[in-house]
């Protein structure tokens, strides 16, 4: 597998191999499908369409709907605003949703289609809505647009009425709905109340009934969005895909927004209970005291499987910086470090960590590919490699053990419903890391050092 | 919010556009109207002219594919093809020039060139297929000028896929694009000659779950020898002696059709349509190609071949057919020829074909479908989520098959599912297929999990056991 990449080390400095990223508009649409009842609508030709709805469907294994504006080459010369006009007036009138979120592609941003003045002129039905975000495909990455469709739900849905509610928005970040789940029950244990979008818990984790609602229970509505607008605080998961809505609170309602990481690790998980104690002055609840203490009892059982061993860690920035945090406080050596998304930040975030942790000699960066990791770790090996699916092919060229993490993830199941955030989450990584290593060391050891307790 | 439970218009008002592209087998007076563009705003299972080049040429094993356009092109159709390869892997890998908003607005072809460079330098692929998509269209990048320069310069073909995804929603006209890239891969060069041979090429055979090794034992068998296969495990050294066939069998004639055509009218290489989806068209088209070479020993041996494999398989078949003997199956698949294939196997295991649905069929493709069905079956062409529910909830079907998308869809409406699409993981082509099949659709029509299922009361239909 993989033979035909080049022995040793060579430079590669230009386009991509073996992505780590995808376009924006495929964030866009995840996004958008956090908002109940929403039909998110891609403003281009049926492929991008086509593809995002496969990919999401192969990540998450639940229907992904979205509509397309179907461009052919007329749209193409002439502008797609007739396109998103009949395509406005069409949805509403075949699949009726309450939103429409459009997103545009590299085709439509090329043409320089002017969304917001196409809405404008567009028919749309008493009460329901239609919001847009610009998501060209030649900037940024799948989490870029995720980011730009939380902000536009916050500029076309958030209202301040002046008075500030005790209630704490959450934005969750690019995770899969058992994060999100997870997240609502720590902070409901801590009895604050909140507003989590997106929210795609209930949409893409759907229970099989044997009835299928194009429009599922889960979703923030957009009253609920309409209401981020007066509550006191936002929390920011993960810096990436959530800070451009953040920030768009607070400057246009006035709600304080606070940065933190995804919470996933034992620091981070305790940093995003800490932000919302010291905010509302809640008690920390017993439960969450115990699973706290159960992470570190864990941790100190079975720190010896994974101490000082190294690790390759790739994918969304806003994972792989809560991770290497987490390796950190696992005692784990995280040796490569590698996002397909652009952005500096990135890097610098990583470096801090890993030079207050007094880790050198890893490498570190932003918008890579997977065809420099594979040369990386040619040149020295890891222990253990962590990332999406994509990894499998190092995983078994270089015989490393991979544990599956972030998106995508289309050759296992269940991971969209287990949570890899909070307490549970972490116990839930150590027993994958662990496992994983351990699995190898059984399947390596000899006859004569094939042990039954480890 | 309760309305919102189920597609409260997409029940009662389909748009009346849709109607003409839905008709009922032996009630229909009219032709179905197809192949047309979608409707604007309509969730379309369709792709683009990107994805039907993509899906027929990325098979060639050790070619590099490069993808000329933002990542996202790249990044979807990365591996998804599940075509199978005896040697090489480089089709495997994913490679775009990865294009930015400098490269939208100042042109894409420097770094074109500079990434094919890359890659021939680094990688030495015998062949680069590159691929145009939406915006490298859009700004007319001069993809052919950069190919030729770069065949020039490094001596290997480079080969200019047009395939900008906006050129049509129809992937047939992907299929087109790719068929001119393979002609022009395969077209000797001035003073090159072929030698011309016994053996036969394989067209529209992409090689997934090893379907083409199969179908080379029963024709090695047979005495006979593939040259190469378009384009499934095929190599680009072994592509180039395409021209030395005596014939060309055609299996997807979706993706093939225009290609075997050309190389009749260039090479001289007759071809015929042929299938290797259920045992009864397996031996007919064994007995075809036999036909074709008409030689006795071919001939007997194709004979002996289908006599010992049909009475093989048979008990295997008989077993599921108990099983599934009346359940209620729905098709809706990419191409007519694959649906057709379908009709008969499913049949074939004594189930009742109540919904047939293409991507990309024809106008009489269509008419040929509607006479295989039995009265008051449905067929639609290109439908969509709200149709397919609707059909699949009213017309109480038990099992479906499809693709992708329609795998969760017919989970969620607690409908069993069969993969006839790129995701298949079990060889569904010859005697041994036809009974992979069967296990398939039994598997998923019987799982033991449906009867955990509680239907509610007003649409309590007929459940798998």
């Amino acid at each position: 597998m993989l033979e035909c990449l080049p022995e040793g080390t060579v430079e590669h400095t230009i386009g991509k191999i073996n992505p780590v990223k995808t376009c924006q508009p495929i964030g866009a649409m995840y996004a958008a499908l956090g908002i109940h009842g929403c039909l998110p609508h891609s403003h281009g030709s049926q492929g991008c369409c086509a593809y995002h709805r496969m990919h999401l469907t192969r990540h998450f294994r639940d229907p992904v709907m979205a509509s397309s504006s179907s461009f052919t080459e007329g749209a193409s010369v002439f502008g797609g605003a007739a396109n998103l006009k009949t395509s406005i007036k069409n949805i509403f009138k075949i699949y009726n949703p309450e939103i429409i979120a459009v997103h545009t592609t590299c085709l439509s941003e090329t043409i320089g289609d002017d969304i917001p003045n196409i809405i404008k002129q567009a028919e749309i039905p008493e009460g329901k809505r239609v919001i847009h975000i610009n998501t060209p495909s030649y900037q940024g990455s799948h989490i870029t647009g995720f980011a730009g469709m939380c902000k536009a739900m916050v500029s076309y849905l958030s209202q301040s009425d002046g008075t500030q509610k005790d209630q704490v928005n959450i934005l969750p970040g690019f995770v899969n709905p058992g994060d999100m789940r997870e997240i609502r029950r720590i902070v409901g244990e801590l009895g604050v109340k909140m507003i989590m979008f997106p929210d795609t818990s209930g949409v893409v984790d759907t229970p099989l009934t044997s009835k299928y609602q194009m429009y599922p229970d889960g979703g923030a509505t957009v009253a609920e969005i309409r209401d981020a607008g007066n509550s006191s605080l936002t929390l920011a998961l993960g810096s990436f895909a959530s800070n451009d809505a953040a920030d768009l609170l607070q400057e246009k309602c006035g709600v304080t927004g606070i940065p933190l990481k995804l919470p996933i690790g034992l620091k981070a998980t305790d940093d995003f209970i800490m932000a919302l104690k010291d905010w509302f002055g809640v008690e920390v609840p017993k439960s969450l005291t115990l699973e706290r203490g159960q992470v570190i009892d864990t941790l100190i059982d079975t720190h010896f499987h994974y101490q000082g061993k190294t690790v390759a860690v790739f994918g969304d920035p806003d994972h792989v910086i809560a991770m290497t945090e987490f390796l950190i406080t696992m005692g784990m050596i995280p040796k490569y470090i590698l996002t397909g998304t652009p952005g500096k930040a990135f890097e610098a975030e990583v470096n801090a960590m890993l030079e207050a942790a007094g880790i050198t000699g890893s490498r570190v960066k932003a918008e890579g590919d997977l065809f420099e990791l594979h040369q990386w770790i040619r040149e020295e090996k890891v222990d253990l490699l962590i990332g999406t699916t994509y990894g499998k092919y190092i995983a078994r060229k270089e015989d490393i053990p991979l544990v599956r993490f972030g998106f995508p993830i289309l050759d296992r199941a269940v991971h969209p419903l287990m949570p890899v955030v909070g307490y549970r989450g972490c116990l839930r990584l150590i027993e994958q890391i662990s496992n994983a290593l351990l699995e190898r060391r059984d399947r390596d050891a000899l006859d004569e050092d094939y042990e039954l307790i480890l | 919010m309760e309305d919102l439970c189920t597609l409260p218009a997409g029940h009662a008002a389909p748009l009346s556009e849709r109607d003409r592209s839905i008709m009922t087998a032996g009630r229909s007076k009219t032709a179905i109207h197809c192949a047309d563009d979608s409707l604007a705003g309509s969730v379309s299972q369709r792709a683009c002219v990107f994805c039907g080049a993509r899906v027929v040429l990325n098979p060639v094993t050790d070619a590099a594919h490069l993808v000329h356009g933002p990542i996202g092109c790249a990044s979807y159709t990365w591996d998804i093809r599940g075509s199978l390869s005896s040697g090489p892997e480089m089709y495997r890998n994913s490679f775009s020039t990865d294009m930015k908003e400098r490269d939208v607005v100042f042109g894409g072809e420097k770094k074109l060139a500079a990434c094919i460079d890359e890659i021939v330098e680094k990688s030495h692929p015998p062949a680069v297929f590159v691929y145009a998509t939406c915006v490298t269209g859009m700004i007319g990048d001069d993809i052919v000028a950069v190919c030729k320069e770069a065949t020039r310069h490094h001596g290997i073909d480079v080969i200019p896929v047009e395939s900008s995804g906006f050129i049509s929603g129809n992937k047939v006209v992907g299929y087109r694009a790719a068929a001119i890239a393979l002609m022009r891969l395969i077209t000797p060069k001035e003073g090159e000659r072929i030698e011309k041979t016994r053996k036969l090429n394989f067209l529209g055979e992409y090689n997934l779950s090893g379907e083409m090794w199969l179908a080379r034992r029963y024709l090695q068998e047979m005495g006979i020898e593939i040259n190469v296969a378009f384009t499934g495990d095929s190599t680009v050294a072994a592509l180039k002696q395409a021209p030395g066939a005596c014939l060309n069998l055609v299996q997807c004639t979706g993706s093939m059709h225009w290609m075997a055509m050309q190389m009749e009218k260039e090479f001289g290489i007759p071809f015929m349509d042929v299938n290797f989806f259920g045992a009864e068209n397996t031996a007919e088209s064994l007995r075809r190609i036999a036909k074709f070479y008409d030689d006795p020993e071919i001939t007997e041996r194709a004979e002996a071949l289908i006599a010992r494999e049909t009475a093989r398989i048979q008990p295997a078949l008989d077993r599921y057919r108990q099983k599934l003997s009346g359940k209620r199956a729905a098709i809706y698949v990419g191409g007519a020829y694959k649906a057709v294939a379908l009709i008969r196997q499913l049949r074939g295991l004594g189930m009742e074909i109540v919904l047939t649905g293409t991507q990309t069929g024809k106008k009489e493709e269509y008419a040929a479908i509607g006479n295989l069905l039995d009265e008051g079956a449905v067929v639609v062409d290109d439908t969509n989520p709200a149709e397919i529910e609707r059909f699949l909830t009213e017309m109480k079907v038990d099992v479906m098959a499809g693709g992708v998308k329609e795998r969760v869809l017919a989970y969620k409406l607690g409908v069993g599912f069969v993969d006839h699409n790129h995701d298949r993981k079990e060889c569904l082509a010859g005697f041994d297929g036809a009974v992979n099949f069967a296990r398939e659709v039994y598997v998923t029509t019987c799982s033991p999990v449906w009867k955990y299922l509680k239907v509610p009361p007003e649409d309590q239909h007929e459940v798998q056991p």
